[in-house]
């Protein structure tokens, strides 16, 4: 025997053997890091462009500089952030690696912190030239932000993590038929947590869905900082507080979605 | 069949059904430590689902199985760093390295001195010349001898092989069988082998269980099986337990 082990135990040397696995693919394949940066880079430059184009022909969007590239920076974090964590797990299963995986001492909760640490190792490879390219087309600063970036990137990443577990779920307990949800599920965020306007803009009903959402609470606070100068704390409280409940719920939903897998013995099946 | 009292694996009325289908019928056997076992069966028999439910993948629908005493998948983690699989049906990352795969899975078993186990076993299964190389780009052989190095990186105490020599040329498949009855010699370790290669069977395996529809259909050693059934080599047993001839029709 290797060495003695309990049932219960988390182990950081498991997480990083298997950070250290989606490392080594990443670095391997230079289209994975070209994937990370590229797209990014179009939405900056798209919303960036419009948005010069806009405040030189109105007066309100002349006072509020940098709401829709500030908006997509952070829309980028969110989105990005849970793809970056699924796509890190979609990984095992098109390489037919889950049943080692599963097979290990690897423990659940541990392959989720490796797949969370992934996560923000791919923004930061997507995210960091691209406000770099911010300041240099269009003199947004996201990092002068300061703390309330700080603020805005933990709630926002909280969100795309409980995604992204959830969305893990449904992939161990489906196979790679729940794929699509992987890429498209974030998209229904879109609408409803108001990225590029303000919750007012929703019908009343809908704004009671919206005020149940993190990101809303983020992007309302970052329209309060860019246009009226006002960092919210409040929002980011109750966004913090909704993250806790919405990442409790995800990963529930997670252990029942492995535990229904392995009754329905999805773990052998994790093709179509 | 005589066990000890303490069986490595110990499988009592298992039962699994999807969907009304009974993959596994209510089977029992216990496999004593340090036995190489074949699990034989045709397509569809439950071998790979009775392996995956000892393995902890699948939850039986009913019935218990033991592996060194801890109940899976229940217990699964006070014993999964004893046990390791090897298997066709699941690969290793194709554009690691060898000798990535290698180290990653020798960290989350918790090997210690990783670059000197790998470097044992690279040296042990031919593997040196490739250890920097792609996975993706070995050979079928080589990407079989890679997971077994990774099912043998842990030294387990059990080890699962669901047809470890499937899709291998006869030579390879050779050389395979003769790293298994090394490693399992060296260690003492207990060995369940899924295959439809009779001649590996023969010559590794101590036990054969022979199940058919989810059920365990003989169980003995190959020399009893053959005396039994009155045939040559397992090969022609096999398919009387499949063909349903009864061990008095085919010893005539």
């Amino acid at each position: 025997m290797m060495r003695t082990d309990t049932g219960m135990d988390f182990s950081l040397n498991r997480v990083s053997a298997m950070v250290r696995r989606y490392w080594y693919l990443l670095r391997s394949s230079w289209p994975r890091i070209l994937d990370l940066i590229y797209w990014p880079t179009v939405q900056m430059l798209m919303w960036g462009f419009l948005q010069v184009y806009i405040s030189q022909n109105a007066g309100f969007f002349a006072r509020a500089g940098g709401v829709f590239i500030g908006s997509v920076l952070l829309w980028d974090i969110l989105f990005r952030g849970q793809l970056g964590f699924s796509i890190s797990f979609l990984e095992e299963m098109y390489a037919r690696n889950l049943g080692n995986l599963m097979m290990s001492p690897l423990r659940p909760a541990e392959f989720l912190l490796a797949l969370m640490i992934m996560s923000i190792v791919r923004l930061s490879i997507g995210m960091i030239p691209v406000s770099i390219l911010a300041i240099v087309f269009f003199g947004f600063n996201l990092w002068a932000l300061g703390l309330a970036l700080a603020a805005f990137f933990a709630n926002l990443i909280l969100t795309s993590w409980s995604v992204g577990i959830f969305v893990a779920g449904l992939l161990l307990r489906n196979g790679l038929g729940a794929e699509s949800m992987a890429w498209t599920i974030m998209f229904l965020f879109l609408p409803l947590t108001c990225v590029y306007y303000p919750v007012t803009v929703l019908p009343d009903w809908l704004q009671y869905v919206a005020w149940a959402l993190p990101p809303t609470y983020v992007f309302e606070g970052m329209r309060a900082l860019v246009i009226d100068h006002v960092f919210r704390a409040d929002l980011m409280i109750e966004a913090f507080a909704f993250n806790v409940v919405l990442f409790a719920a995800a990963s529930l939903a997670f252990f029942t979605l492995l535990r229904s897998a392995r009754i329905h013995g999805s773990l052998l099946q994790t093709g179509e | 069949m005589d066990v000890q009292q303490t069986p490595a694996i110990a499988v009592d009325r298992l039962v699994k059904r999807y969907k009304g289908v009974e993959a596994v019928d209510g089977i029992s056997f216990r496999l004593a430590a340090g036995s190489i076992t074949g699990l034989l069966g045709g397509n569809g028999a439950g071998k790979t689902t009775t392996i995956a439910m000892i393995m902890g993948l699948v939850s039986p629908t009913s019935g218990i199985v033991r592996v060194l005493g801890a109940e899976m998948p229940r217990e699964r983690y006070r014993v999964l760093h004893r046990m390791n699989f090897e298997s066709p049906y699941v690969d290793m990352p194709m554009r690691l390295t060898v000798r990535q795969n290698l180290s990653v899975f020798a960290q989350l078993y918790a090997v210690p001195d990783i670059g000197e186990r790998i470097a044992s076993l690279a040296a042990e299964l031919d593997l040196i010349e490739f250890l920097d190389r792609p996975t993706g780009k070995l050979s079928a052989g080589q990407k079989t001898r890679v997971s077994l190095a990774k099912s043998l990186l842990n030294r387990p105490e059990v080890l699962l092989l669901d047809e470890p020599t499937a899709s291998l040329d006869p030579d390879t498949a050779d050389w395979v069988r003769t790293r298994l009855e090394q490693y399992q010699a060296e260690n003492g370790a207990t060995v369940l082998l899924a295959s439809h290669n009779m001649n590996e069977v023969e010559r590794l395996c101590e036990r054969v269980i022979i199940m058919k529809k989810g059920r365990i259909e003989d169980d003995d050693t190959p020399a009893h099986l053959l005396a039994r059934y009155g045939r040559e080599n397992l090969e022609e047993v096999f398919l009387d337990v499949a063909r349903g001839r009864r061990q008095s029709e085919a010893a005539q």
